[in-house]
C-alpha cells in the first residue's frame, strides 16, 4: 500500500500537467496581487461606494490578510478546475492509456489500489491548498503587510482583529481543504466511469458548476435542494470569519459566530468524500477491465 | 482627521456666538462663556482611549486611539493601529472647541435631567442662512459647567447626538467617555458581490435593522498641559 | 506433470452476450499454450479473467494449485503478462516504467537487474529515453521486459505479435522458445494466427464465439489419421453423383467454397485418387489438410478464412 502510494505520487509529480495547476495558481494570485497592488485602491473605493456614503473607514484596508481573503473567495471557485485535471483522470487516464490492466494485473489488492490513488489524489489537493496559502496569505502578508481585516458580508459589515485573524485562516484552510478533496473524490468517483479523461474533467466541472449556480441563485424551488448540495457548503470556510459579539455588541475575540454551521457543513463534505471514495472503492473491486 | 469636520463647526458656532441681543441670551451667553473659560484652562492634551463602534451591522472589535489637542482648534484621533469606522460627516469629538467664540444667538429651552445631572438646555442658532450646521443643543450642568450632552444637526449628515461623562478630570471640562449617536442607513450588499449563498436569517435580519448607531470613545489616560509640537496635527 | 492452470466451466456473460461459455482446459507445467481464435473468439476475455482483470461469471480458475479468487496476490506473484497492447507511461523513460512496475510486483530492484532486464529486450541503449519516442516494436519489448522483470513461474501473453514487423514477430517467437526451453516457464500465448501458434505452441485450445473447439497436444491435434481433403472437378454435382455410388460416400462432407470435402484418413488417399481415375471424375485439384486447419474451415467462412490461413 506505502509503495503503492509511492508509485501512484511519483506518477503524478513526473507529469507536467500536475505543474500546470500551480504554475497557473501562481499566475492567478500574482495577477490578483499585482493588479491589487497597482490598483487596489480604485479597488477597495469600488466596494464600499456605498458604505462609504455613510462612513469613512480608516486604516490599512488593503493588508495581506484582506488579500488572502479575496484571493480565496475567488480562487476556491476555479481551484476545483486543477483538481478535477488531475483527480477526475487518476483511473480513467490509466484506462486510457492502458496503463490500468497491466497495473491491476500487478500483486496489490485491488483496494489498496483505489486506496492508494485516491490518497494521492488527496495529497495533491492538499498540496495545492498549501500553495495557495503560502502565495495567498504568506506572501500577501510579505507584500502588503498586516492590519484587522475589513469584510464585508451581504447584510453586514465585519472588522476582525489583527491578533484575531490567524488562527481563523488556519480554520479556513482546513475547512477549504475539506472543500476540496470533496472536489477531488468527486472527479475521482466520475474518472471511475469513462476511459478517457476528458469526460470525467468536463462532468466534474460540470457538476461544480450547476451545484453553484443553484447555490447561487435566490429562487424559491432552488432553495429546496440548496442544504443537500455539496456547493452550497463548500464556501462555509467564510463563517471563520465572522465572530460573536456580546450584548453591547462589543465583539468577542476568538469566537465565531456560527460555529455549527461549519460543523454541519464539514459534516457534509466529509460525508461526501466518504461517499465518493467509497463508492469508487467498491465499484472498483468488482469492475470489469475491458480497455 | 478629515472624518471630524472640525472647522466647520467651530466657524459655524463663532458665527454663532457672535451676536446675542437679549437680556435671556445674554445671560446664556455668560453660560456658555463660563463654560468656555473653564474649558480654555486646558492649553493642550493627549488622550489614550478605548474606541468601540456599535453599529447594528457592524462588527468591530474595541479598538485603541490616542487624541490629540491643542487650542484654539487642533485636534487629532490617531488610531493605535487596526481599522476604524466612523461616521461620516460633521462630527467634532472634543466639544470644547465648539464654545470658543460667538456668532450664535443661544436661547434658554429650559432645564432637564442628563445622566442623573441637572442641566440648563441652550439652543444654539447660526445667524447666518448658508451655516453648514442648523441647530445645536448643548445640554449644561450649570453647578460644574459641563457640557453633558449636544444634538447637532447638520444640512448634509443629519443628527447627531453626543453624550459626555466626566470623571477625575471633569476640572478641565475633559469627559472620560463620550457616545456619539447618529442614525445609520440600511446596508446591504448583493450576494454575487460577496459570493454568499445563504439568506440572512431573520433574527439577524431584525437585529440588523432600524437602530441608532453609535461610537463610544473611553479615555483612560490624559496629559494635560504638557506642550504639543503642531507638527501633530498635520 | 502438474497442472499450472485448471479452468473448469468458465462462463463470462456481458450483458446478452456471452463471451466466453462453459469453457474449460488446462495448462500443465513448461507448456507454451497456444491459445487459438478469431477476434473475438473470447480469448482476450479468458486470460483477463486468469489475470483478475474480468470477475467471472460462473465457473472456476485454479492456478498453482489455489483457487484465483482467493489467492489473487500470491498467484499474481507469479504471473508475468502482456495484454494486447502493451501500453505503458509515456511520459517515463523505459528504465523508469521497468522500475516502477518491479516495486510494484513486490520487488527491490538493482540498477543491475532492471539493466539486464532492459539489454534482454534489446533497450539498454534507450533506457533513459522516454517512452513517447518508442516504436511499437520496442513499446511491445519493453512491455514484456515489464512482464518478466520479477522472474515469474508463468506468463502470459496476449496477442503478442500485434502490429510487430517480420522480424519483430520472430524475435518474440525466439523469446518464448528461449523462456520454455531455458528458463523453463510456462507460456501462454494467444493469437489469431494458426501459423505463429502452430511454430512454438507444444499444447493448444481452440475457441470460436466463447466456446471450446478443440483442446490437445500439437501431435494430437495435428495427427495424420484425420485428413481433410479438398476436391475440385470440372462439373461438381456429377463427381458426387459418381463418389455415392461407390463405398467411399460415407466419407462426403458438405460442399465447402466450391470444393468437395472428404474426410479420411490420410493412407487411404491414393486409393481415393484411383477411384477418381476409374470413374472418370476429370480433377482440377486435390488438396489434403490436416484436421485442425478444418475446425477453423468449419468455424469460419471468407474473409477471415484468409486471415487464418495465409496472413
Amino acid at each position: 500500500m506505502w509503495t503503492y502510494l509511492q508509485v501512484e505520487l511519483y506518477k503524478i509529480f513526473r507529469r507536467p500537467r500536475t505543474y500546470l495547476s500551480f504554475v497557473a495558481i501562481t499566475a492567478l494570485i500574482g495577477v490578483i496581487q499585482l493588479g491589487l497592488l497597482v490598483d487596489g485602491k480604485e479597488y477597495t473605493e469600488f466596494v464600499m461606494a456605498d458604505f462609504a456614503n455613510t462612513f469613512s473607514v480608516d486604516g490599512k484596508i488593503l493588508n495581506g490578510y484582506f488579500i488572502c481573503y479575496i484571493i480565496l473567495q475567488l480562487l476556491l471557485v476555479h481551484v476545483p478546475l486543477l483538481i478535477a485535471l488531475i483527480a477526475a483522470d487518476m483511473i480513467s487516464g490509466e484506462a486510457n492509456m492502458g496503463t490500468l490492466r497491466i497495473l491491476l494485473t500487478k500483486p496489490q489488492s485491488r483496494t489498496a489500489i483505489v486506496t492508494a490513488k485516491f490518497l494521492a489524489a488527496a495529497i495533491y489537493t492538499l498540496l495545492l491548498l498549501i500553495w495557495i496559502a503560502v502565495l495567498g496569505l504568506f506572501v500577501s502578508m510579505a507584500i502588503f503587510g498586516t492590519d484587522d481585516l475589513f469584510i464585508m458580508k451581504s447584510s453586514y459589515v465585519v472588522i476582525v482583529k489583527e491578533s484575531d485573524i490567524f488562527w481563523r485562516y488556519a480554520g479556513a484552510f482546513c475547512f477549504a481543504a475539506l472543500a476540496m478533496l470533496t472536489v477531488s473524490s468527486l472527479g475521482f468517483f466520475l474518472s471511475f466511469f469513462a476511459e478517457n479523461s476528458i469526460g470525467p474533467i468536463v462532468a466534474t466541472m460540470s457538476v461544480i458548476i450547476v451545484f453553484t449556480i443553484l447555490s447561487t441563485m435566490n429562487i424559491p424551488i432552488f432553495n429546496i435542494i440548496k442544504p443537500y448540495l455539496f456547493t452550497s457548503h463548500m464556501i462555509t470556510w467564510k463563517e471563520f470569519f465572522d465572530f460573536k459579539v456580546n450584548d453591547a455588541n462589543e465583539a468577542m475575540v476568538g469566537s465565531i459566530q456560527y460555529p455549527e454551521k461549519i460543523i454541519k457543513s464539514a459534516l457534509v463534505l466529509i460525508i461526501h468524500i466518504i461517499g465518493f471514495a467509497g463508492a469508487s472503492i467498491l465499484l472498483f473491486r468488482k469492475k470489469d477491465i475491458l480497455s | 482627521m478629515h472624518l471630524f469636520n472640525t472647522r466647520k463647526i467651530v466657524v459655524a458656532l463663532c458665527f454663532f456666538l457672535s451676536s446675542l441681543p437679549f437680556a435671556k441670551a445674554q445671560e446664556m451667553n455668560s453660560l456658555v462663556a463660563k463654560v468656555k473659560a473653564k474649558l480654555d484652562l486646558v492649553n493642550d492634551y493627549t488622550a489614550e482611549g478605548k474606541m468601540k463602534t456599535d453599529v447594528a451591522f457592524i462588527k468591530a472589535p474595541i479598538g485603541r486611539v490616542k487624541v490629540f489637542y491643542k487650542r484654539p482648534n487642533k485636534f487629532k484621533l490617531q488610531r493605535d493601529g487596526g481599522i476604524s469606522i466612523l461616521p461620516k460627516g460633521g462630527i467634532s469629538i472634543n466639544i470644547g472647541s465648539m464654545i470658543m467664540s460667538d456668532g450664535f444667538l443661544a436661547i434658554d429651552a429650559g432645564e432637564t435631567v442628563v445622566a442623573n445631572t441637572k442641566t440648563r438646555i441652550v439652543k444654539l442658532l447660526p445667524n447666518a442662512d448658508n451655516s453648514e450646521i442648523i441647530l445645536s443643543t448643548l445640554y449644561i450642568d450649570e453647578a460644574n459647567l459641563l457640557i453633558m450632552k449636544s444634538v447637532t444637526t447638520t444640512r448634509a449628515s443629519g443628527t447627531y447626538e453626543m453624550e459626555l461623562s466626566y470623571g477625575q478630570f471633569a476640572k478641565y471640562g475633559l469627559p472620560d467617555k463620550v457616545l456619539f449617536s447618529f442614525n445609520a442607513k440600511d446596508y446591504k450588499l448583493p450576494k454575487g458581490i460577496t459570493l454568499e449563498f445563504e439568506d440572512t436569517d431573520q433574527a439577524t435580519k431584525n437585529r440588523l435593522k432600524g437602530k441608532k448607531g453609535r461610537v463610544e470613545i473611553t479615555y483612560t489616560a490624559y496629559s494635560i498641559n504638557k506642550g504639543i509640537a503642531d507638527a501633530v496635527f498635520n | 506433470m502438474q497442472s499450472i492452470i485448471t479452468v473448469k466451466a468458465l462462463t463470462k456473460q456481458f450483458n446478452n452476450l456471452t463471451a466466453v461459455n462453459d469453457l474449460s482446459f488446462s495448462v500443465q507445467d513448461g507448456d507454451v499454450y497456444g491459445f487459438l481464435g478469431q477476434n473475438g473468439a473470447g480469448k482476450s476475455t479468458t486470460i483477463r479473467m486468469l489475470l483478475t482483470l474480468i470477475t467471472p461469471t460462473s465457473g472456476s480458475i485454479e492456478i498453482f494449485g489455489y483457487p484465483l479468487s482467493t489467492h489473487r496476490r500470491d498467484i499474481l506473484q507469479q504471473v508475468g503478462a502482456v495484454i494486447e497492447k502493451p501500453d505503458v507511461y509515456k511520459y517515463l523513460s523505459a528504465y523508469e516504467n521497468l522500475k516502477l512496475f518491479a516495486k510494484l510486483s513486490g520487488m527491490k530492484p538493482t540498477h543491475q537487474v532492471l539493466m539486464d532486464q532492459l539489454e534482454m529486450v534489446g533497450l539498454a541503449n534507450r533506457a533513459k529515453d522516454t517512452v513517447k519516442t518508442f516504436s511499437q516494436g520496442m513499446k511491445q519489448r519493453l512491455g514484456i521486459a515489464i512482464a518478466l522483470v520479477h522472474d515469474p513461474q508463468l506468463i502470459m501473453l496476449d496477442e503478442p505479435t500485434n502490429g510487430l514487423d517480420p522480424q519483430g514477430i520472430a524475435d518474440i517467437r525466439n523469446l518464448i522458445l528461449r523462456l520454455s526451453r531455458e528458463r523453463k516457464k510456462t507460456v501462454i500465448v494467444s493469437s489469431h494466427l494458426l501459423h505463429e501458434i502452430e511454430q512454438i505452441a507444444s499444447r493448444m485450445l481452440i475457441i470460436d464465439k466463447g466456446k471450446k473447439l478443440v483442446e490437445g497436444s500439437a501431435t494430437e491435434l495435428f495427427d495424420t489419421s484425420q485428413t481433410i481433403l479438398q476436391l475440385m472437378t470440372a462439373d461438381n454435382n456429377t463427381a458426387i453423383e459418381k463418389i455415392n455410388q461407390t463405398a467411399w460416400a460415407k466419407h462426403l462432407q458438405p460442399i465447402r467454397e466450391g470444393n468437395i470435402i472428404i474426410s479420411l484418413n490420410r493412407d487411404d488417399i491414393p486409393l481415393f485418387n484411383r477411384m477418381l481415375v476409374e470413374k472418370d471424375i476429370p480433377v482440377f485439384s486435390l488438396q489434403p489438410r490436416h484436421s485442425l486447419e478444418d475446425f477453423f474451415l468449419q468455424v469460419t467462412a471468407g474473409k477471415q478464412y484468409v486471415d487464418i490461413f495465409t496472413s
